[in-house]
């Protein structure tokens, strides 16, 4: 294992790989530091490319002592090329990472299968979130398929799709009357007072975080070992956005590809975009807001990560913008129309905020640009109830034929 | 005004060990002074070199976070209950 501490973000102070996640002299975030991987680049390659087709094949930049491993495979997701979405676009070369096809159908399958991986080395036994929904399905199925109980803490007012197949794997699902920043509250302060839980996304968090850079690392693989010009990725904590980045410096840093971190473009819903609204107003302290929109995987009022989320856009002169309810519906509908992809309402944002970057003429038709398309459409299926055609008949041709006239025949 | 300020398991070794501590004070700024009174390593590790609070602090008001409020301008009754968490959780 390379990692060989944990390092505050603000002012440097380490610590021993523990559950721990803030920095006790000045409350900043801790994140794994790790020692240059061994060998050479190429030696490097050919170890990930003999590796198993799952996130476990970069185990060499992941914090975990043993072998790593899990019940529930995840990762190595597809990255399509979207020849008919960059048409539509204006764009030349577009991909959409595909995180839908993860066993839970989101990237939470990543961060998930790491913490737990981190969880089980120290010792813990019952596994925790808060969550937004795609966590607490993630949570509970990694945790059943490793035989440990879990407890999840969503909104009570979460998608009735989300809870339901969360319930499915026979998890404890604690709902909150509040919003996802009272459920992180709570659970900040639980996993304060039960430190005999591994809370994913409290006490774990680093080992959590460092799952979504596998992203990065397969993006960069699946492109014959090269680097994207633009990625468009979702903000909620900002971790997944920042991650992302730290992913392909990794393997820039690594000599595995050449050249330099893409621009970074983040999308937020306007009626929950604290990071959008920092990055306008030109600082990095993002003002916390009470979230109003149908991108409920997306709906953190209070971002951990929002100030580096803000940093790492002007940084790579990148950009983060909002899209509203309707746009998103709309984006659903445009990815789903010329990929096959059916997405959840934060990939509607994604797609919404590529949309809107490349009508502004914000995207040099020569990048090539990928899409994070995070989580799959049936977890939010009230996004598009009104948007089926439906027509219906009695079982007569006669009928058929006069609905469907105009569709000619041949 | 008499305060309770509850204080998260990563400060409490600077703060005698306990869980919570009572103050004084008209206002959450207040309120946070005489913590830092009756602490004094707490005043580093919360605090900012202008006085504010680190951009990881987060302080709650009965379950309220006081930038929907006043911030440390925040005005405080008797038997208010201040809370303070790391902000680094979640997502």
């Amino acid at each position: 294992m390379p990692a060989d501490a944990l390092k505050c973000k603000e002012c440097s102070t380490t610590y021993p790989l523990e559950a721990r996640y803030v920095c006790e002299r000045c409350f900043g975030p801790l994140e794994v530091a790790y020692a240059a991987p061994a060998g050479a680049a190429d030696e490097l390659r050919r170890r990930i490319q003999a590796g198993p087709h799952t996130l476990w094949r970069y185990a060499d930049f992941l914090p975990l002592e043993g072998p790593p491993r899990s019940a529930l495979p995840t990762g190595w997701t597809p990255l399509v090329k979207a020849d008919r979405l960059a048409e539509r676009l204006g764009l030349r070369e577009l991909w959409i990472k595909n995180e839908t096809a993860n066993p839970t159908h989101s990237f939470k399958d990543r961060v998930v299968s790491v913490a737990l991986a981190r969880a089980i080395e120290l010792g813990f036994e019952t596994v925790a979130c808060a969550s937004t929904g795609n966590l607490a399905n993630a949570v509970s199925a990694h945790s059943a398929a490793a035989g440990l109980p879990s407890y999840v803490f969503i909104p009570s007012d979460l998608e009735q799709e989300k809870i339901l197949a969360t319930g499915a794997y026979g998890t404890n699902i604690v709902a909150i009357r509040g919003n996802y920043d009272a459920v992180n509250r709570l659970c900040t302060e639980v996993a304060g007072e039960r430190p005999s839980w591994a809370f994913v996304n409290v006490n774990v968090r680093p080992y959590y975080a460092e799952g979504s850079k596998t992203l990065a690392y397969e993006t960069a693989e699946q492109l014959g070992w090269e680097l994207p010009d633009r990625v468009v990725a979702p903000i909620a904590s900002g971790s997944l956005f920042t991650k992302v980045a730290r992913g392909f410096q990794d393997f820039i840093d690594a000599g595995l590809v050449s050249g330099q971190v893409p621009v970074m473009c983040g999308a937020q819903a306007e009626g929950c975009s604290p990071v959008a609204q920092a990055f306008a107003a030109g600082t990095e302290v993002c003002r916390p807001v009470k979230p109003d929109t149908i991108a409920k995987s997306l709906a953190i009022g209070n971002p951990a990560d929002g100030p580096y989320a803000v940093e790492l856009a002007n940084r790579t002169s990148g950009s983060i913008e909002s899209v509203t309810d309707d746009e998103i519906r709309a984006g659903i509908r445009l990815l789903a129309e010329t990929t096959g992809i059916f997405t959840e309402t934060a990939g509607g944002v994604t797609t919404a905020v590529l949309a809107k970057l490349a009508a502004a003429g914000k995207i040099d038709p020569a990048e090539r640009v990928v899409a994070y398309i995070t989580g799959d459409g049936l977890k939010t299926l009230d996004a598009v109830r009104d948007a089926a055609n439906v027509t219906e008949i009695a079982p007569s041709v006669d009928e058929f034929d006069a609905a469907f006239a105009a569709a000619g025949v041949s | 005004m008499a305060v309770t300020v509850k204080l998260p398991t990563q400060l409490r070794d600077a703060a005698g060990n306990q869980p919570e501590a009572k103050v004084e004070g008209a206002t959450v700024g207040e309120a946070l002074s005489s913590l830092y009174e009756q602490h004094g390593d707490l005043r580093s590790r919360m605090s900012d070199d202008g006085g504010g609070l680190r951009r990881f602090v987060n302080v709650y008001l009965g379950g309220e976070d006081i930038r929907f409020l006043d911030g440390l301008e925040t005005p405080v009754a008797d038997g208010d209950e201040l809370t303070i968490l790391p902000a680094v959780a979640g997502g």
